[in-house]
């Protein structure tokens, strides 16, 4: 996984715990590429954003990531110009772009699918754009043979998009935005429609290009691997509102609400209780840090769980099922009152285990959300 | 010969003789009419004609009203085609982009001409071009053309245009252009071949369409077919064949210059109603 730099949350009123000090201040003083503003739109099923205020720092890759129908690619469209928003601003290196038309916004978008016009060369595609902008035949010649080798496609140019597989066509539809220098490069989920093994290349791949161009980049998926790997900063939507908005590992340690618990990696919930000024389950204590009070859930990490055969401190519980998956095992354990738990263990601590054995479980780490 | 059938298969068989029932039937009568074009002679009881000759292909072309029907049929066919490409394209360009209320319904009634006897109809118009003056008329010719092919010229186009994808679009106008640009070299280009197929066929309908012309055109407008009901009735079956030839040899022509656009995905999808 790639490791995001860590962020600050501007969102939501929440400080960011874990960034480090001297990345704040790299963070904040780099300008501010693209801001949304209190963005609003509504569908007539229901659907839509409420209230999105999100700023895109320049030169960083931010990800929207939530389910379909959470609001993200409304967002997209809207920054892209493909839709217009109920009420809100967008504003590209400081100008609101809101009353311009796609072709005038300084933003480029790479779609899902069905990129690029078949009826055109591959050279044609690319040169679509730079010749609206009149730019000179040598000089598209020149920026059209770089790019094409930036995307790794160097003898592509006469080919049509018919001859190229489906990860050939977006790399051409990513060079066809890279040429045209975006202030704000979109991503429309653009490597969904390739196989796993591809897509994880292409992020590699737009993850190098990215770091050689220092373009800005808002890209949107509902992959929440895809988002970890390749965000400096991830966005996560529900029902039309952020969530939460941090770096990749700030979100994987410290979701903020029981949905981005839910939504990112793997996840035990337990029910527990506040009582004297502690979170209980069962016989475990841990700190009420969040002071909540009443029946709270607890989230542990498969990771964070500890087994044990004899620790009596810990929960009882029964294994119900050891998976071997290469380096590392999962274990289902039944616990009497609470369901069964998930625990990542390395395989070497599992020899010993078989399904039947009475464990004891304890964590590591937990974090609490109040009952809602 | 037994075990050749036998490895054969029936069903091979059976394919193979429905395809040369399939061949007579359709090749049969224009062999025989290629072989009437060029008789001399050709009397009962010989298969073959016994003596071959151009002699009524020059009694054809001799004919005052034959040249001249050619150049109007031709005329009329494509002054329909262009009408009706001005008028049904951005008709088509709306039912597969815009979302309207009864769209389905407005595509689905071009069906209509299509769903009574041809002559019924035609009376009744005939009957409004009275009052409306245009009988005799080659506008009145040319509308009643028109409407034969409404279906066709609006149905295909919307499949075509509805074949490319709305990324497609976004993504020209994303890297710059706008609105009329998108459609003039992005949408119109990918959705052309539907529209020369639509088009291939509005020419040929309307170089081959009889009754209508019949009814409203006489006795100012004689068309090819119309000209052909008389030199049938008229002259023996051989001038016949050589205006049969003379009508047919358009459409084949059209047909194989537009190979390269006319297929069975093409057609087919003009008429799935989305």
């Amino acid at each position: 996984m790639v490791q995001g730099i860590q962020g600050v949350q501007e969102n939501q009123g929440i400080q960011g715990k874990q960034g480090r000090q001297e990345n704040h201040q790299v963070r904040d003083s780099r300008e501010i590429q693209l801001s949304v503003q209190q963005l609003s739109k509504r569908y007539r099923t229901g659907e839509g954003v409420t209230s999105i205020s999100l700023d895109v720092h320049k030169g960083e890759l931010v990800t929207l990531l939530g389910p379909s129908g959470c609001g993200k690619t409304t967002v997209l469209r809207s920054i892209g110009g493909f839709l217009e928003p109920d009420s809100g601003d967008i504003l590209i290196e400081g100008e609101s772009v809101l009353k311009s038309p796609p072709e005038k916004r300084p933003t480029s978008m790479v779609f899902q699918g069905y990129n690029l016009w078949p009826h055109m060369t591959v050279f044609d595609n690319l040169a679509f754009g730079l010749k609206i902008r009149k730019v000179k035949k040598a000089d598209i010649r020149k920026q059209v043979t770089e790019v094409l080798k930036l995307v790794r496609l160097p003898d592509a140019e006469n080919k049509f998009p018919g001859q190229l597989s489906g990860g050939q066509q977006q790399r051409i539809a990513l060079a066809r935005s890279l040429l045209l220098k975006p202030a704000v490069l979109l991503l429309d989920e653009p490597f969904s429609a390739l196989d796993a093994k591809l897509r994880h290349e292409m992020r590699e791949e737009l993850r190098e290009i990215q770091a050689e161009t220092g373009l800005t980049m808002v890209f949107v998926t509902h992959d929440q691997e895809e988002a970890l790997s390749i965000s400096d900063r991830i966005v996560v939507m529900n029902h039309g509102n952020i969530e939460q908005i941090a770096s990749p590992q700030e979100i994987y340690d410290h979701p903020n609400t029981l949905y981005v618990a839910q939504f990112i990696g793997k996840m035990n919930f337990l029910k527990g209780v506040v009582s004297e000024g502690q979170v209980m389950v069962g016989k475990l204590r841990f700190p009420n840090s969040k002071s909540l009070s009443g029946a709270v859930w607890l989230a542990i990490r498969p990771e964070d769980v500890m087994l044990s055969s004899h620790g009596q401190d810990g929960l009882p519980g029964i294994v119900k099922q050891i998976m071997v998956l290469g380096h590392y095992a999962e274990v289902s354990i039944q616990l009497p009152e609470y369901g069964v738990i998930r625990a990542f263990q390395p395989r070497d601590a599992v020899k010993e285990l078989n399904s039947g054995d009475q464990v004891y479980i304890s964590f590591k780490k937990v974090i609490t959300y109040p009952e809602v | 010969m037994r075990w050749y059938f036998k490895a054969l298969g029936t069903r091979k068989i059976i394919e193979f003789i429905v395809l040369v029932i399939f061949v007579i039937f359709f090749l049969g009568p224009l062999l025989n009419l290629a072989i009437l074009a060029f008789t001399g002679k050709w009397s009962y009881p010989d298969v073959m004609p016994t003596e071959w000759s151009m002699k009524w292909w020059a009694f054809v072309f001799k004919q005052e009203d034959i040249p001249q029907s050619i150049g109007l049929s031709f005329m009329i066919a494509a002054i329909v085609t262009g009408l009706s490409i001005v008028l049904c394209i951005p008709a088509a360009y709306a039912f597969a982009r815009i979302r309207f209320p009864f769209s389905r319904f407005f595509l689905f009634s071009f069906l209509l001409t299509h769903a009574f006897p041809k002559m019924g109809l035609y009376v009744s118009i005939a009957v409004l071009f009275y009052k409306l003056g245009l009988m005799n008329t080659l506008l009145g010719v040319v509308l009643i053309h028109m409407i034969n092919v409404l279906m066709f010229m609006t149905w295909i186009p919307t499949a075509a245009f509805r074949n490319v994808h709305q990324a497609q679009e976004e993504s020209a106008r994303d890297v710059g252009a706008g609105p009329f640009r998108v459609f003039l070299k992005i949408t119109l280009p990918m959705a052309l071949p539907g529209i020369i197929v639509a088009s291939i066929f509005t020419f040929l309908n309307s170089l081959d369409e009889a009754q209508g012309t019949f009814l409203v055109g006489i006795p100012n407008y004689k068309t090819m077919p119309i000209v052909m009901y008389s030199i049938i009735s008229d002259y023996p079956a051989f001038a016949g064949a050589v205006f049969s030839i003379i009508l047919t040899a358009p459409t084949i022509i059209l047909l194989l210059a537009a190979k390269r656009f006319v297929s069975a995905d093409v057609m087919s999808s003009g008429f799935t109603l989305k």
